[in-house]
């Protein structure tokens, strides 16, 4: 898999971190994965801002796996700065959290989330989830062309 | 005052007024002139009778001598009386000895009546005329007749004059009696006509503090108007209490629904909270329980193993828990849109998901055709999935598992049903089937949570169901529920 395609993992949860890097690991993922532990943190680095300035922003990561509950931002709002912005607003965003709750499905897809992935207890389940996620996001799908400015 | 009422009222009072004296009026004038006409006639023959008396004594010696010259200058002295139409005198045998006309072109004699000779003293009316006789007797003997014949002109004229007075009377006593009728109307009509015009205000603004005000008197009047008062009185309390208590009530389920919405908001933020964070741990637990066995499996003993084993099954155990309590909650919270549901077609589509999730099962589906209700539909499919999935799960144990569902009577009504012959249950724990974790059987035997059943109920209930159980052990169950 080609290295130059990122993943941002926005995942306060140290445990949730590890696990997910440890499923991606197990999946043979060996994309470059950032990540950003709150809602803020996430908008730095694709705006290149804060922490995250003079990044070339012009290389936005391949995917951002984004969790709902968050400090500082929270997903849903982090979601609707990426796709309020020019430069972020065809990025695919795939929300990743533990919540099934209808309004967290319904206002994610309505703020344009790509897909709504529920982390299952069962870590068995999570490393299926997190096979095809990487299939399908780093492998199947063509990212929108990039901006050059 | 615009008032048809008022008009109504007092114009029949003072028409009734009227009425009643100029009746009293014309029965008292009719009885007192006819009284005074008859007597009037009789003094007039009477008087007539004492002019033929006067005339018959002044002519006996005419008659005795045989002058009628002088009988008629007597006879002409009746010129004095105006009302003496003509006169006669008639010897013994009928003859006319002398006459009289107060015409003198007429032939008094053509119009003269015949008199027999022995006819007495006799007086009749006739023909609007008065008549008298009177026998002319000397020394008791018969020696000639008196005939007057008499116009009535006398009696009209009275008459006249007694219709005159009659209607001068009538006249002043019903102008005499308006003002009377006024002070009637005043004393009866006014507060009657006072009374409807303060129930006709009422009635249109609906304003019951109005009062009619009291005559003072204690007549009929009065009491109609305390009456009338009093009951405004209890109109207007019953109307403060009922819009106290309508107030009061408005309130308390304004009060209520602030209540419900912020519980049902916490047990929202409850839920959601719930959703997100009982379940990082769970993952957390289950994850790095794996991680040991994969990573570090050559160095933990099987027994090691198996504990990971057990807590990882606990994990998920307490994560389906979580999942459906969650759902619980969710049919308790969700808002219902009820439409017609076709439950024949939505049994199949839910009895395909089983047979897709577990192909190894031979189970016989008996569906009745043509079953609907009207409900919502996502939740109806929940009751189905549990319902179906439940018999599912019990028939596992049968060798030939049959599951039915369809619609009977039962005691009176229309209930759904579905029905297996699996493991059943024990009727006398029938009602605790459907508590929030409560199991019947042991999770080793057939897993669950014990929360289905609850959910199914909750569901049932906010469509203003009912759901109940039967079951033999052994022998299968059936779950009955109405919508």
């Amino acid at each position: 898999m080609e290295d130059t395609k990122v993943i941002l993992l926005v995942e306060d949860n140290p445990d949730d971190e590890a696990l997910t890097l440890r499923a991606l690991n197990k999946n043979n993922i060996k994309n470059d994965v950032v990540v950003a532990r709150d809602g803020a943190e996430a908008l730095d680095y694709l705006f290149g801002s804060g922490k995250y300035a003079g990044r070339d922003t012009a290389l936005m990561p391949q995917v951002v796996l984004l969790d709902l509950k968050l400090p500082k931002i929270e997903g849903l709002e982090v979601l609707r700065r990426v796709r309020a912005d020019e430069r972020t607003k065809l990025l695919p965003v795939v929300i990743l959290t533990s919540s099934n709750e209808d309004q967290d499905r319904i206002a994610g897809y309505g703020l344009g989330a790509n897909s709504y992935v529920r982390k299952p207890v069962d870590f068995s389940q999570f490393l299926d989830a997190a096979r095809h996620l990487g299939l399908y996001w780093l492998v199947l799908n063509e990212a929108p062309p990039v901006r050059r400015s | 005052m615009p008032n048809v009422g008022h008009n109504s009222i007092t114009t029949k009072l003072t028409r009734m007024n009227m009425l009643v004296s100029a009746a009293a009026l014309l029965i008292a004038c009719a009885a007192f002139v006819a009284y005074d006409l008859i007597t009037f006639r009789e003094s007039m023959a009477h008087n007539l009778a004492i002019q033929a008396q006067i005339a018959g004594s002044n002519s006996v010696s005419a008659l005795l001598f045989n002058d009628p010259r002088s009988a008629e200058n007597t006879l002409s002295a009746l010129q004095a009386a105006p009302n003496i139409i003509s006169a006669a005198i008639y010897t013994p045998d009928g003859a006319t000895f002398a006459a009289y006309s107060r015409y003198a072109s007429v032939q008094i004699t053509r119009i003269l009546p015949f008199i027999p000779a022995q006819q007495g003293d006799a007086y009749w009316f006739k023909d609007g005329q008065l008549e008298v006789i009177h026998a002319i007797v000397f020394r008791g003997k018969r020696t000639g007749t008196v005939y007057i014949l008499s116009d009535l002109r006398e009696l009209t004229r009275r008459l006249k004059r007694y219709a005159g007075i009659a209607a001068i009377v009538l006249l002043a006593s019903l102008l005499a009696a308006l003002p009377v009728g006024s002070i009637f109307q005043r004393a009866v009509a006014q507060p009657i006509v006072h009374l409807a015009e303060t129930a006709r205000i009422v009635s249109r603004d609906k304003n019951y503090a109005l009062r009619a005000t009291p005559t003072g008197n204690r007549d009929e009047p009065d009491i109609l108007i305390g009456a009338f008062n009093e009951m405004l009185e209890q109109i207007q309390e019953r109307d403060g209490a009922l819009r106290n208590a309508h107030d009061e009530l408005e309130q308390r389920v304004q009060e209520r629904t602030a209540q419900l919405a912020a519980t049902n908001k916490e047990l929202e933020a409850f839920s959601y909270s719930v959703s997100h964070d009982l379940r990082a741990p769970l993952r957390s637990i289950d994850g790095f329980s794996l991680a040991l066995l994969e990573d570090y499996a050559d160095r933990l003993a099987d027994e090691g193993k198996d504990h990971l084993q057990r807590i990882r099954a606990a994990t998920q155990r307490m994560g389906m828990l979580i999942d459906d309590l969650l759902n619980l909650s969710r049919m308790t919270r969700a808002e219902i849109r009820k439409e017609v549901v076709n439950l024949s077609a939505l049994a199949q589509s839910v009895v395909a998901g089983l047979r897709e999730a577990q192909p190894e099962r031979q189970i016989e589906f008996r569906i009745e055709d043509h079953l609907q209700a009207k409900a919502d539909p996502r939740l109806v499919q929940v009751i189905l999935e549990n319902l179906f999935g439940n018999a599912c799960k019990f028939t596992s144990k049968r060798a030939s598992a049959c599951v039915e569902f369809g619609k009977l009577r039962h005691n009176g009504r229309f209930a759904y049903f579905v029905r297996d012959n699996g493991a059943g249950f024990d009727s006398a724990y029938a009602t605790r089937l459907f508590g929030a974790f409560q199991r019947l059987h042991a999770a080793s035997e057939f897993p669950g949570t014990g929360i289905g059943l609850a959910t199914v109920q909750r569901i049932v209930h906010r469509h203003g169901g009912e759901i109940w159980a039967e079951g033999t052990v052994e022998k299968g169950a059936t779950f009955y529920f109405t919508l």
